[in-house]
């Protein structure tokens, strides 16, 4: 006997449209076993992950900021997994825009620098992501790399960067010797929107970038091409779509949104460069993105969901003594779930009898 | 199965019953660490300090934890434990300075402990142990031990915490066998027990064959065993780790200091301020030496009982730069506190460049 995943013939509507909710669903039944294999009590485990935070004004204050740099990202990833394109290194391209922002708060420290320094740095926070994410993007088109292998090893290359810059050339002379950057001037930290809170307004630039990107994948002509080079390459190089330039835009724009997001938490959330100023939100994207199912609004919710998991399993450490490793459990859960669903939605599953398949069978 | 439901039934009642009993009276003790509690080194041992806490007050105390919290994204957690009631959080990481005293100005009443920090605040003491104490002993048991006569040293980030430790070491080493000769590999991780493997295996591999290391778990330690060498245990006693391997181990000993500390909050006592223990006060303690000939045992126990009487000071002077030049000698006999804890140089011997 084996199981046989058959295409649908026309997926229903509802289906896919209830997917996401049941994949939720079905992740936080089985988080529950989880949690009482472990011995505590799902019900409650429920309540500090999930309601509290959500009926907690600050909770929900902190689930913004911690979705901001992870949408902002993963709204961008999306443009290249939509074309094919396996963009992995958004987490290298996150540090370089935070490292050429930066450059401008550090140039400018200490000076009597007007309001032109918070915008010079997102402009070249997202440059800077631009032209690292076109390195692979150029050697994919030019001569055929994988970008999946390029991507991430400038990941490495990136974060090494800027351990060197911090332990050299930017390091804070008054600082002991300890690897970090002066802290910014108020000139170059992005304001606040609430008084004492940490809602900055990084969070409006990830909100606009979704109505931007929804609009550009669903009503231009550019996010037909995309789709269409992503479903069906063949028939996008028939009608002429150049598949080179469509790499280097997508790359362009995951890149630039990383970069983006890079400066953005700088300048919002650590005031100051450090060996270390990403707890992996470029890798962390590419579930969000994909939870998301690659829609920009589905990424918001998708941001929002994964942030929850972070703060509401750190509540659940502290009032629940439920380790770490069970928030990456449950992100793990998740995300089979929401692919699990997918899949279901376009494929049957059907179990056969008696003899399998006549390729596998002689592999067997 | 079954007993599983049944479990879960019961322990669902049991929630909703106890959530609303917790006593209020009780101080609330909150921790972040930096690592995993199964890190068996740094975090494990401030957990044993908390677990301490919980034996040594009982039921006028209750503590919690947030583990493997990101310094770039702590403040979160650490806000999270002083919303959440917690009067007294001890923050033990360095890179968590900032993100404590962002948070211990939003809530005065809360005390902060923040463990190897520089900057205090009415409301944030620091603590430090002078680790270096114990680099000392090891050092000159790496030196008699070593045929090669060079030792290696894993180091996480060139920080003073982390400089003067193999400053230390060496000297020690040194004071034994002069033409002793040290490398050091960055692993530029506090935990991360892949790279801290592949730094060791890059020392053995140029004729290290004793290991040290200031890191968080005991990956180097287990490289050292692999190919039947030295090494030492780092922040907790690793021996189970490497039974023929672990020479002995400096031991970050935290429990008397947060028992203390906690009181202080109950009796109303605590006040800020800078603690900086060493093998005088506990707050350093050496694993048994074991894998060693007697007359290296009986060395390192002298060298452990001379510190501990302060007959001995690692950084007595002279201290002499890589350069031969002198470090002013702030400390009358020996360096300062101070001038230990923003020590940014090499001492002469060592044949490396410090990443500046």
């Amino acid at each position: 006997m084996r199981i046989e995943l058959q295409q649908r013939q026309a997926p229903s509507a509802i289906a896919r449209l209830l997917a996401p909710v049941l994949a939720l669903a079905a992740a936080f039944l089985l988080g529950g076993v989880v949690v009482a294999a472990m011995g505590r009590s799902p019900l409650a485990a429920l309540d500090v992950y999930v309601l509290q935070p959500l009926s907690d004004p600050w909770a929900l204050q902190e689930m913004v900021v911690k979705a901001t740099p992870l949408v902002l990202i993963a709204v961008g990833l999306s443009f290249c997994f939509r074309a094919n394109l396996w963009n992995i290194g958004a987490e290298g391209q996150f540090v370089v825009g935070a490292i050429c922002g930066s450059t401008v708060a550090l140039a400018t420290h200490g000076t009597e620098a007007g309001a032109w320094v918070l915008p010079a740095m997102l402009l070249l926070g997202t440059l800077g992501g631009m032209a690292w994410a076109s390195v692979p993007a150029f050697l994919r088109a030019r001569f055929g790399v994988s970008e999946i292998l390029t991507s991430l090893m400038l990941v490495y290359v990136a974060e090494l960067i800027l351990d060197y810059l911090v332990r050299g050339p930017w390091r804070d002379p008054k600082g002991f010797n300890f690897p970090q950057s002066v802290t910014f001037d108020e000139a170059a930290t992005l304001p606040f929107l609430t008084d004492g809170g940490r809602l900055h307004v990084g969070i409006l630039m990830a909100l606009v970038a979704v109505v931007v990107a929804f609009v550009v994948m669903g009503h231009t002509i550019f996010g037909y091409r995309l789709r269409v080079t992503g479903e069906a390459p063949r028939a996008a190089r028939f009608s002429g779509f150049s598949e080179p330039r469509t790499t280097f835009i997508v790359f362009a724009i995951s890149g630039g949104l990383a970069g983006l997001a890079g400066i953005v938490e700088v300048a919002g959330q650590i005031g100051q460069l450090k060996p270390s100023i990403s707890p992996g939100y470029g890798f962390t994207a590419i579930i969000v993105a994909f939870l998301g199912r690659l829609n920009p609004f589905g990424i918001l919710l998708a941001g929002l969901v994964m942030a929850l998991t972070f703060i509401g399993g750190e509540a659940a450490q502290i009032t629940l003594r439920l380790p770490f490793d069970l928030t990456r459990t449950f992100q793990g859960i998740l995300l089979f779930c929401v692919l699990g669903a997918d899949a279901l939605v376009t494929y049957r599953v059907r179990l056969v009898r008696g003899a399998p398949a006549q390729a596998a069978g002689r592999a067997a | 199965m079954k007993r599983l439901f049944t479990h879960l039934l019961a322990t669902a009642a049991l929630a909703l019953v106890a959530g609303s009993a917790s006593a209020q009276d009780k101080l609330k003790v909150g921790f972040i660490y930096v690592g995993p509690v199964g890190d068996h080194g740094w975090s494990y041992q401030h957990d044993v300090g908390r677990k301490a806490i919980e034996e040594a007050l009982g039921d006028k105390v209750e503590t919690s934890y947030v583990e493997s919290v990101p310094e770039a994204d702590s403040e979160r957690a650490i806000e999270q434990l002083a919303r959440t009631g917690h009067k007294l959080i001890f923050t033990t990481s360095f890179g968590f300075m900032e993100p404590t005293l962002k948070v211990a100005r939003k809530y005065p009443d809360v005390k902060f402990e923040h463990a190897t920090g520089i900057k205090r605040a009415d409301n944030v003491s620091t603590y430090a142990a002078k680790f270096h104490e114990g680099r000392y002993v090891i050092g000159q048991i790496a030196a008699k031990m070593s045929k090669t006569g060079v030792i290696g040293y894993v180091g996480a980030y060139p920080i003073p915490e982390v400089v003067s430790g193999i400053n230390a070491y060496f000297l020690g080493a040194q004071s034994v066998r002069p033409d002793i000769k040290i490398k050091v590999v960055w692993a530029n991780s506090w935990y991360d027990p892949g790279k801290e493997a592949d730094a060791a295996k890059a020392l053995l591999d140029q004729g290290v064959d004793v290991m040290a290391q200031h890191t968080d778990s005991p990956a180097p330690l287990q490289a050292a065993e692999a190919r039947g060498l030295f090494g030492f245990g780092q922040a907790s006693d690793m021996i189970r780790f490497a039974p023929k391997t672990q020479l002995t181990a400096i031991v970050d000993n935290w429990n008397d200091y947060y028992v203390a500390r906690t009181k202080a909050v109950l009796d109303g006592t605590w006040k800020s301020e800078d603690t900086w223990g060493g093998l005088d006060s506990g707050m350093v303690k050496m694993a048994p030496y074991t894998n060693m000939p007697d007359d290296v045992k009986k060395m390192a126990e002298e060298t452990e009982e001379a510190i501990r009487t302060g007959k001995l000071n690692p950084f007595k002077c002279p201290v002499l730069k890589q350069d031969g030049s002198e470090v002013e000698c702030q400390g009358g006999t020996a360096l300062s506190d101070e001038q230990v804890l923003g020590m940014n140089f090499y001492v002469k011997g060592i044949e490396d460049k410090l990443p500046q």
